[in-house]
């Protein structure tokens, strides 16, 4: 038995919220921190630092709940105590350390001085563990839109960069956009059920059999338009390739990984806990949804000859497949879920971190060529890309290919063995850009002399690699007790779909 | 020497010893300077062969059990066991590994000139690779060595290959992946409807193979999905493009690792899950004219596209295609001498044809060109090379008193019986094989010596003599005795047609409406 919680006293709120408040709190004192210092590269480091420090102490605070086995007493509370958030709360703040570990000497380098980039970082961290706890709409909502906020400047920060501030614009306008679907789609399912609560809403819907309300339909296909957005799901992935291709390539990471996680997180609670009674129409959506997303995702990354591009179309190929684990409805693919964005994290990040090395000259500009030769001069890096793309391509032996073997045994027992073959095609096609890398790091020579001298792994990222390479082959091969966590975070999420209520 | 041997608990840790001395070894190669690169490698790779020669006397004759079992939790939440056991099918493909593993270090010791250490590293993952899929007895662990085993081939071919590498090594990296993948969803389809059924969720092979009634009417679409992936490894007629690519832009120890082990996979896969999981899909007949058919148009496409070659390494490697065509027809044919014959080709295949692309490696190495009309009247210059040469190639044709010819016979006679015009055509691909093996032969070693280049050539060193003698003993042993071979592989093929045959048996409703199976 874990331990209980009584959200309706003070005591208990702070309690619940323990992980927002901390990380609140350091935020806050790091704002404090910069607005003093904030002259040059020293004042950046320390507010780097300060930043790592929060969000550590965060992630302490999260797991510490977890092991405790928090629970709330009372069902329909507007913060979810559970696994799931846990779990993806984790998930978040590892990924938000690694990006600060990353910018901690990529800001340096590109010569960017604005210590408050560390704030944003937290900020959107804050977003992102509002949207897995909250267990009501509007927080979710809130969590989401400041997210979003700290984001939008994060792709703008590099002032003097055309494209960062076009980056910037364009997932503004878009994001804004989206937030305006997701905002009618709650109002609508507010009217249909009266609540904007997901547990109530769920025994709402089942109570007063409202699962083809045609408001309630319209809701959910309004919720579903912006979160398609926000996960980048085909055909609302436009922004995707220049918003990638022109933030900082740490924020680039920080949105392909924990930025869409973190929308995926909220969109599984909502499907699964409030909608669950609906699924039948959701989950055909989800479905076609995550066909074309994979397929369309892996052909344009077919195309690509630029390595920062061809990543942002294979981040839109992966969230296809989380898509996939979505649309078996069921908590199993919710645990798939997990496991996935957890390797999803870590070897998206590992990528990018390699490419902000290589990239001296402008990651922009890095195609794929470019890595020819890389091994004979760099061959640490070098191992590590290719455990990163063999990752990503879902090879066994790597943490992606469990995380691919979960979602495809998720689909497969919900019996949709089309979609479980639509999956591998993708992936098949996926090779066709992933080993390239390899092949051109391992297999071709170096185009001259001086090739990658520049190139390097500077301080943190060093680290961020190391550990996502030897977290991402250690899961590979003894993935047991993650995915007993995995279990774990999503048991529970679906509540029982018989009419409690009525019988 | 049997007492001892189970002293030592022999028989307990055998198959893991087999799998952990090369990964360790690979350590060990890694860690040590480039020019000690070799001989650690040639150590290892001897220590593995001793550890696995006792199997052949240890193994028990008479029994299509598997042997030497045991298994260790790996992801015990989901069924997935570390499992191990062999039978007399996958014994003589262990040991055909584990000989050819140190030919293949030595056949690269000076071929290989730069990247020493990761070389011989990879090719010792690749040996754990090999054995881990010829021994595994749960789906899962097979799969995942299937797909492992891929990677060090990718580097062996695309970093020390031939000029074209890179599209070889992708091409034979995308074939293999695109087939195996679809497999993997035929196996979890198969572990939910066999754990749906029974309430047990495991990947063991025995409990999928007792309760694989349970997936009904998706046998052919199961069928279908590991078919694929083991055509493609056979490599069967329309897929096998890959290969000659492979082949010829592989470094020699890696061609003589594909050909020798890595093709046979795919026909063991096809005898030790595609078959007994789907007999009734696997002998409908339009299946079986369709396997059997692209079968026999493999044995002579591939011959008379050998015929043609300009590239000796090209011609053996089309010649593949063709016997692997005999595999097929013998196995389809499902009568005790045509699967004991398939057997014995897939191990004589992996004795000649290795022993050939270690001679065209040889060929290559001194004058740098393996183009035929290159070479001519070698016979003078390099009689001893000659002699091997001459032998090796009549061993592959099938003459009588090699091992080449026992395969064959087998097949032959036993697929006589069902196919009776399959097998006509089929004969007509070893007299194909005579045709383009005796006339490169001519070409190469006889004819006039009428190129100065050739005049000068040193015949067979030390080290290569070392190399192809045991596959020379192994030609003229499996030749002129090949009873214990058969005496092995006996009870195992016998229990394969028995049960195939039993449960077509019980999944066809009368004889004569073969239509109507599902």
């Amino acid at each position: 038995m874990g331990m209980a919680i009584d959200v309706t006293t003070p005591g208990g709120f702070v309690l619940a919220l323990l992980p927002e408040l901390v990380l609140t709190c350091w935020m806050l004192v790091l704002l404090v921190a910069v607005a003093w210092r904030h002259r040059d590269e020293g004042d950046q480091q320390m507010a780097g630092q300060l930043a790592l420090m929060g969000l550590v102490s965060t992630l302490l605070v999260v797991l510490w709940m977890w092991v405790k086995g928090a629970y709330p007493e009372t069902l329909t509370g507007m913060i979810a105590l559970d696994g799931f958030r846990y779990a993806t709360s984790a998930i978040f703040l590892i990924g938000a350390i690694l990006v600060v570990m990353l910018s901690l000497g990529y800001l340096g380098r590109e010569r960017i001085l604005v210590p408050e980039y560390y704030v944003l970082v937290m900020l959107a961290a804050i977003g992102m563990l509002f949207m897995a706890s909250g267990a009501d709409l509007i927080v979710i909502f809130l969590g989401l839109e400041l997210m979003s906020m700290a984001i939008y400047v994060l792709a703008g920060i590099d002032r003097r960069s055309a494209f960062s501030a076009e980056a910037a614009v364009k997932y503004f306008l878009l994001g804004a956009f989206a937030s305006g679907f997701f905002l009618y789609g709650i109002a609508l399912l507010y009217g249909a059920t009266g609540t904007t609560n997901l547990t109530q809403m769920h025994y709402q819907i089942v109570t007063l059999g409202l699962e083809t309300n045609l408001m309630l339909l319209a809701g959910i296909g309004m919720l579903l338009i912006g979160f398609g957005f926000k996960v980048a799901a085909v055909p609302f992935h436009m922004w995707v390739p220049d918003v990638y291709d022109g933030a900082p390539t740490p924020i680039t990471a920080y949105m392909a990984a924990a930025v869409k996680a973190a929308a995926f997180t909220a969109l599984i609670r909502v499907l699964l806990h409030a909608l669950g009674a609906s699924d039948a129409v959701w989950m055909e959506i989800i479905l076609w949804l995550s066909v074309i997303t994979m397929i369309v995702g892996n052909l344009i990354a077919l195309a690509q000859t630029h390595l920062k591009r061809m990543l942002a179309y294979s981040s839109i190929g992966h969230a296809g497949y989380i898509l996939a684990a979505l649309a078996s409805g069921s908590e199993r693919g919710a645990a798939a879920f997990l496991f996935y964005i957890l390797a999803y994290t870590l070897m998206t990040l590992g990528s990018f971190a390699i490419l902000a090395a290589v990239g001296t000259r402008g990651e922009r500009d890095v195609r794929i060529d470019d890595l020819s030769g890389l091994a004979s001069r760099r061959p640490w890096m070098a191992l590590a890309m290719t455990v990163f793309m063999l990752s990503l391509l879902g090879f066994p032996g790597t943490a992606g290919f469990i995380g691919k073997w979960l979602v495809l045994s998720a689909v497969v027992s919900a019996d949709q063995i089309v979609l479980a073959v639509l999956l591998v095609i993708a992936s098949m096609v996926s090779a066709g850009y992933y080993l390239p890398v390899v092949m051109a790091m391992y297999m071709k020579s170096a185009p001259s002399e001086d090739a990658h001298s520049g190139s390097g792994l500077i301080g943190a990222a060093r680290w961020v690699v190391g550990i996502a390479a030897v977290l991402l082959l250690l899961l590979g091969v003894w993935p047991n007790r993650v995915l007993d966590m995995a279990a774990d975070g999503a048991e529970g999420l679906r509540p029982a779909p018989t009419r409690i209520l009525t019988d | 020497m049997t007492e001892f041997l189970g002293n030592i608990g022999y028989n307990n840790w055998v198959l893991d010893a087999l799998l952990v001395i090369p990964l360790v070894g690979a350590l060990a190669v890694l860690s040590v300077p480039a020019g000690e690169a070799k001989k650690v490698a040639l150590g290892v790779t001897l220590v593995e062969f001793l550890v696995s020669v006792p199997l052949w006397w240890t193994f028990q004759i008479g029994t299509a059990a598997m042997q030497f079992q045991h298994a260790y939790p790996w992801i015990p939440g989901w069924g997935i066991y570390y499992r191990v056991g062999i039978d007399g099918i996958s014994l003589l493909m262990v040991l055909l590994t584990t000989l050819t593993m140190p030919l293949a270090v030595l056949g690269s010791w000076n071929y290989i000139k730069d990247k020493l250490c990761p070389y011989y590293a990879l090719l010792l993952v690749l040996t754990t690779g090999m054995l881990g899929v010829f021994v595994a007895l749960d789906l899962f662990m097979f799969y995942v060595l299937w797909e492992v085993m891929l990677i060090p081939m990718y580097f062996l071919i695309g970093v020390w290959g031939g000029p074209r590498r890179l599209y070889a090594a992708i091409k034979f990296f995308i074939y293999t992946f695109v087939g195996s993948l679809l497999m993997l969803v035929a196996i979890l389809a198969i572990y939910y409807m066999v754990g749906d059924a029974t309430g047990v969720y495991s990947f063991a092979y025995d409990h999928l193979l007792e309760n694989i009634g349970a997936v009904g009417s998706w046998g052919f679409w199961l069928f279908g999905a590991f078919a694929l992936a083991f055509a493609i490894k056979v490599p069967m007629f329309p897929f096998h493009t890959w290969l000659p690519d492979a082949h010829v832009e592989a470094p020699t120890a890696a061609s003589v690792i594909l050909a020798g082990i890595l093709l046979k996979m795919g026909t063991y896969g096809f005898l030790r899950f595609a078959l007994p999981f789907f007999p009734s899909e696997a002998m409908h007949p339009t299946v079986v004219t369709i396997v059997v058919g692209l079968a026999v148009i493999g044995i002579v496409y591939g011959a008379l596209v050998a015929m043609v070659q300009p590239d000796f390494k090209k011609l053996v490697a089309y010649s593949s295609v063709s016997h692997l065509g005999f595999v097929m027809l013998g196995i389809w044919a499902l009568t005790q001498a045509s699967v004991a014959g398939a057997i014995i080709i897939m191990v004589s295949h992996g004795i000649s044809t290795g022993a050939l692309f270690f001679l065209a490696g040889m060929l290559s190495e001194r004058r740098h060109t393996r183009e035929i009309a290159a070479f001519g009247g070698l016979a003078k210059v390099v009689p001893g090379l000659a002699v091997v040469l001459t032998v090796v190639a009549l061993s592959s044709i099938g003459l009588p008193g090699t091992n080449g010819f026992v395969g064959e016979f087998l097949v032959l006679i036993g697929s006589w019986g069902p196919y009776p015009w399959a097998t006509a055509v089929a004969a007509t691909g070893v007299i194909f094989a005579a045709a383009y093996l005796l006339w490169a032969l001519q070409r190469i070693i006889y004819n006039k010596l009428d190129k100065p280049e050739n005049e000068h050539l040193p015949d067979l060193s030390k080290r290569e003599i070392l190399v192809l003698a045991p596959l020379l003993a192994c030609i003229l042993w499996i030749g002129l005795y090949p009873k214990p071979l058969l005496d092995r592989i006996e009870a195992s093929t016998e229990h394969l047609i028995t049960t195939v045959q039993e449960q077509r048996a019980s999944v066809a409703p009368t004889p004569g409406s073969e239509e109507q199976v599902p």
